[in-house]
């Protein structure tokens, strides 16, 4: 083989450079993202519960709010019977982050540790956190 | 191995038949496990068939009765106030859900002559989005965005909304307007366009690059509520269904002398205008 000194050193230094970013970060998981549920209107139910139950809406919130966005928006029916029977107002700004007022300890704290970036906040009116800091903005 | 088009067709025949092919399979991928809840409307809401409004002119008489009504429904639905910007621009990138404008502006195709009241002509109209029968934004929009209710209204779905602007061409009575500037962004005196401090905390806002206009406020209907121009109008702008002979708006247009913007164009507007009812008006 020709030259074959210097193919190995850049395999070598070609492998190393494409593990790079799995070698540094071997070890170093970041946290578990941990969503806070610690809100004056939560802190006062009886029974903490969502429309639905914590395991739904932990994998489907996100189909839930598009058809609630549908259902709203096209449909104009604006009620939403969830599997319980109990009735809800289908919306985010006036249902949702009326519960949930920390978005920063609530909606971002995953979607940070998942690097998704929803739009819902270029329109839609977050709600005031307590603590004086500002929300970072995260427009499109 | 090689098939041809005859046989590639049986195949997908019998798949299909046998449902292993076609939506079948994407119906069964596609669940999404919602299908115990149930959505319905407010018990509350107020129905029509086809929601009209009638604006009597002759009980809007200072320019405090026209902008009671506009201040009323832009402050509710966070409407960017733009007036901080230079006049030039400001024209051109205003965003307006109501406004008003003169006689000849508003009727372009109306008969007029010399000897008509100068009163009239000199008069402020109100506009706004006439949600008509047969609208010609909702024809043109690619994506559905605008789109017409069972009730009659004509409604923006700011979520489909991809700013093309087709609606704008298209709509013949210049009720929409284009967001040019983030509604949330500030002017160059820092003059935020919603002020944070007097925003509607329950309705949204609208983003960069979204056409927006009079919603018929569906989100107070929802609630049995008026729409906000109409509570604020002192009975100036009434609202109701024009499709039900006994409404108290079918009652003034069968009663009364009313004109529409532009009838001519086919669009049916769902605006009717009361002209003049000065002291001689019956």
């Amino acid at each position: 083989m020709y030259d074959s000194g210097k193919i190995i050193a850049g395999l070598i230094v070609f492998v190393l450079l494409v593990t790079f970013p799995f070698i540094s970060n071997m070890g170093k998981a970041s946290a578990k993202p941990k969503p806070s549920i610690d809100t004056p209107v939560i802190n006062e139910m009886a029974v903490k519960k969502c429309v639905e139950p914590k395991e739904f809406m932990r994998a489907e919130h996100m189909q839930l709010l598009n058809n609630w966005r549908d259902s709203v928006v096209r449909n104009g029916d604006r009620i939403y019977v969830n599997t319980a029977g109990q009735s809800y107002n289908m919306s985010l700004q006036n249902t949702c982050m009326n519960c949930h007022s920390n978005k920063k300890k609530f909606c971002d704290e995953c979607h940070n540790y998942m690097a998704v970036n929803p739009y819902c906040w270029s329109c839609h009116i977050q709600p005031k956190e307590q603590p004086n800091e500002q929300p970072k903005e995260n427009m499109l | 191995m090689s098939i041809n088009r005859r046989q590639f067709l049986k195949m997908v025949g019998v798949s299909t038949v046998v449902g292993i092919g076609g939506t079948a399979v994407f119906n069964g991928l596609r669940n999404s496990g919602l299908e115990a809840a149930q959505t319905s409307p407010d018990p509350r809401t107020l129905t029509a068939k086809r929601w009209g409004f009638v604006v009597d002119t002759s009980k809007l008489q200072s320019d405090e009765d026209y902008q009671k009504c506009i201040d009323a429904c832009h402050s509710i639905h966070n409407v960017p106030d733009l007036s901080g910007l230079p006049e030039e621009i400001r024209k051109r990138q205003e965003v307006k859900w109501i406004w008003t404008d003169n006689y000849e502006r508003t009727f372009p195709t109306a008969p007029e002559d010399e000897y008509q009241n100068p009163e009239l002509k000199e008069k402020k109209f109100f506009l706004f989005c006439n949600h008509c029968a047969q609208p010609a934004c909702v024809r043109v929009c690619p994506t559905k965005a605008t789109f017409k209710r069972k009730d009659g209204i004509v409604m923006q779905d700011m979520h489909r909304c991809i700013g093309c602007r087709f609606c704008m061409a298209a709509c013949p009575f210049g009720a929409r307007s284009f967001n040019w500037r983030d509604p949330r962004g500030k002017d160059d005196n820092g003059k935020p366009f919603v002020n944070p401090e007097k925003e509607n905390k329950e309705y949204p806002t609208r983003m960069i690059g979204v056409v927006e206009k009079c919603t018929a406020c569906t989100e107070r209907l929802a609630k049995g509520m008026q729409p906000a121009c109409a509570e604020a109008s002192n009975g100036a702008i009434l609202f109701g269904d024009l499709e039900d002979p006994n409404s108290e708006v079918r009652k003034i247009i069968a009663t009364k002398y009313t004109i529409r913007r532009k009838p001519e164009l086919g669009t049916q507007p769902s605006i009717y205008y009361v002209i003049g009812g000065g002291e001689h008006a019956g």
